[in-house]
């Protein structure tokens, strides 16, 4: 899947430094290509994060840069870079700020200028993929947390994005709606870096992990190698959840 | 989408002020009703209040929209409460009112003070009256949808827009704060608890200004440029600006033969 010339996301070199010093990326370098599902792992405070805020250009790199689908992250390419990565947050409350479910979706399509029945047929396009179709006309805060996170989802695959990024795509769920996320985005047919704790969801969803550890990217290979290495994980505060072990493969 | 600007049908619970049905009157665009509103305001405002028949119009036209919209008289009266303390202030005045008195069921009272209270009591009742029924067949996302088309500034609009999404939001997140304030034995008995509530307050306050630029991260990941994207045609037909216009029209006549008749 690598094979494609031209990587969904490349970053090379990035440093970041805060306003007020604090230093949180010293040079991460990684390549995702098209179509793989990439899960970025590291303990709080790796800088995981800020390292999201870069990839559609809300942080600009101190130094190094971000290419998406070949384009680099710059003042002048902000629209369309933003149209190319999708970012999911973590609480659907601050994704889903419309009065209702349908507006919301439409809200990132009608940015990039889509109107009328085009801009419909997208919205009910990316509401059925979550499926959550029915739930078109109701207010988001009338949904369960679950259905809110699916159609925080769908807001971002309207834009039909290059790369889809999820901040902890499986915090706060019970165990149904967590596998019904899983079941959603094992079928989407796009790019994905998923950044999570969650490691078993991890193992479920992606094929390839990266952990992001002190500001770089410590390892980066398949993900049931990574999760089977306990040495590895206990450096980087990471720890499979007690009577979780990775299936021989 | 192209959507009829009619009451969109949402399931779960409505606002409050909020009456669902599917009549003439629901089905206006909202900006045609917010400035039928308006203008009939106008209108009453700018009657003479020595002109009594002119006021009885004014209550004919509005119970007819009523009849038209279905609202019923009891759902508009037990709205009215929110007039409670303009109705106490009109009383006041002609008690304490100046100039000459008169003999009211043995109260000496004033005169001027009496028309004034008359005045204040008829045109803020007709006024929200008709702020009433209009809340309650107008969605309030239809009526800024509709202020938005008004081209009122957008930054209020936009303002006008969180406040509504996010009431339940920050609702909830009040109610978790007093839950855990009284989880560990807090209770507000009186005055000294003052401090606590005020941090608590103030704890609110910077939770929902942090959420407020959570948002504004999440809307510019989607391409949010300064103005809301209009995403419902709300474009009203000629036909339905002359049913709107019908309710401040006959006001404005109302309000024109009441000058010249006094």
């Amino acid at each position: 899947m690598t094979s494609h010339p031209i990587p969904s996301l490349e970053v090379s070199g990035l440093a970041y430094a805060y306003p007020d010093g604090t230093q949180a990326l010293f040079g991460v370098d990684l390549s995702i290509g098209r179509g793989e599902r990439v899960a970025l792992l590291g303990p709080n405070g790796a800088g995981k994060t800020t390292l999201v805020m870069h990839l559609n250009g809300i942080l600009t790199a101190g130094h190094g840069s971000v290419h998406v689908a070949g384009l680099a992250v710059c003042a002048d390419t902000m629209k369309e870079i933003r149209r190319r990565v999708g970012l999911v947050f973590q609480d659907p409350d601050d994704q889903l700020f419309m009065p209702t479910v349908r507006e919301d979706v439409a809200f990132g399509p009608a940015n990039l200028g889509m109107r009328g029945a085009k801009l419909d047929r997208r919205v009910r396009d990316a509401l059925e993929r979550v499926g959550m179709l029915d739930a078109i006309d109701r207010p988001p805060h009338h949904l369960s947390f679950g259905q809110r996170r699916r159609v925080a989802v769908a807001t971002v695959l309207a834009m039909e994005p290059e790369i889809l990024v999820l901040d902890e795509p499986s915090s706060n769920l019970d165990p149904a709606a967590r596998r019904e996320l899983a079941e959603i985005l094992k079928n989407l047919d796009v790019t994905v870096l998923m950044v999570t704790h969650d490691l078993p969801y991890a193992l479920e969803l992606c094929e390839r992990s990266l952990i992001l550890s002190g500001g770089v990217i410590a390892a980066d290979g398949p993900t049931p190698a990574l999760l089977s290495d306990r040495d590895l994980l206990a450096a980087h505060r990471l720890e499979l959840p007690y009577g979780f072990a990775v299936p021989a493969v | 989408m192209v959507v009829a600007a009619g009451p969109a049908v949402s399931a779960g619970h409505h606002h409050q002020l909020y009456r669902p049905g599917d009549t003439v009157v629901h089905r206006l665009p909202p900006q045609c009703k917010l400035l039928a509103a308006a203008g009939f305001a106008v209108a009453v405002v700018a009657t003479p209040r020595e002109s009594f028949w002119a006021f009885g119009v004014y209550a004919l036209l509005l119970a007819a929209v009523a009849a038209a919209g279905r609202v019923p008289p009891g759902f508009v009266l037990r709205r009215m409460v929110i007039e409670v303390p303009f109705v106490l202030f009109a009383v006041a005045i002609p008690i304490i009112g100046l100039g000459e008195r008169v003999e009211v069921l043995g109260m000496s009272l004033s005169e001027q003070g009496l028309w004034a209270a008359w005045n204040i009591l008829a045109k803020a009742t007709l006024g929200v009256v008709a702020s009433i029924l209009l809340a309650a067949t107008t969605e309030p996302r239809m009526m800024l949808l509709g202020a938005q088309r008004l081209r009122l500034p957008q930054l209020l609009v936009q303002i006008a827009m969180f406040m509504l999404r996010y009431m339940d939001v920050i609702m909830d997140e009040m109610r978790r704060m007093r839950v855990a304030r009284e989880s560990r034995g807090f209770v507000a008995r009186d005055v000294r608890q003052v401090p606590v509530l005020a941090k608590s307050a103030g704890a609110l306050f910077i939770r929902s200004y942090e959420r407020g630029e959570r948002v504004h991260l999440a809307m510019l990941s989607r391409g949010y440029t300064g103005e809301m994207p209009i995403i419902r045609d709300l474009s009203a037909s000629l036909r339905q600006w002359g049913t709107a216009g019908l309710l401040p029209g006959l006001a404005a006549v109302t309000a024109v033969l009441s000058w010249s008749l006094s």
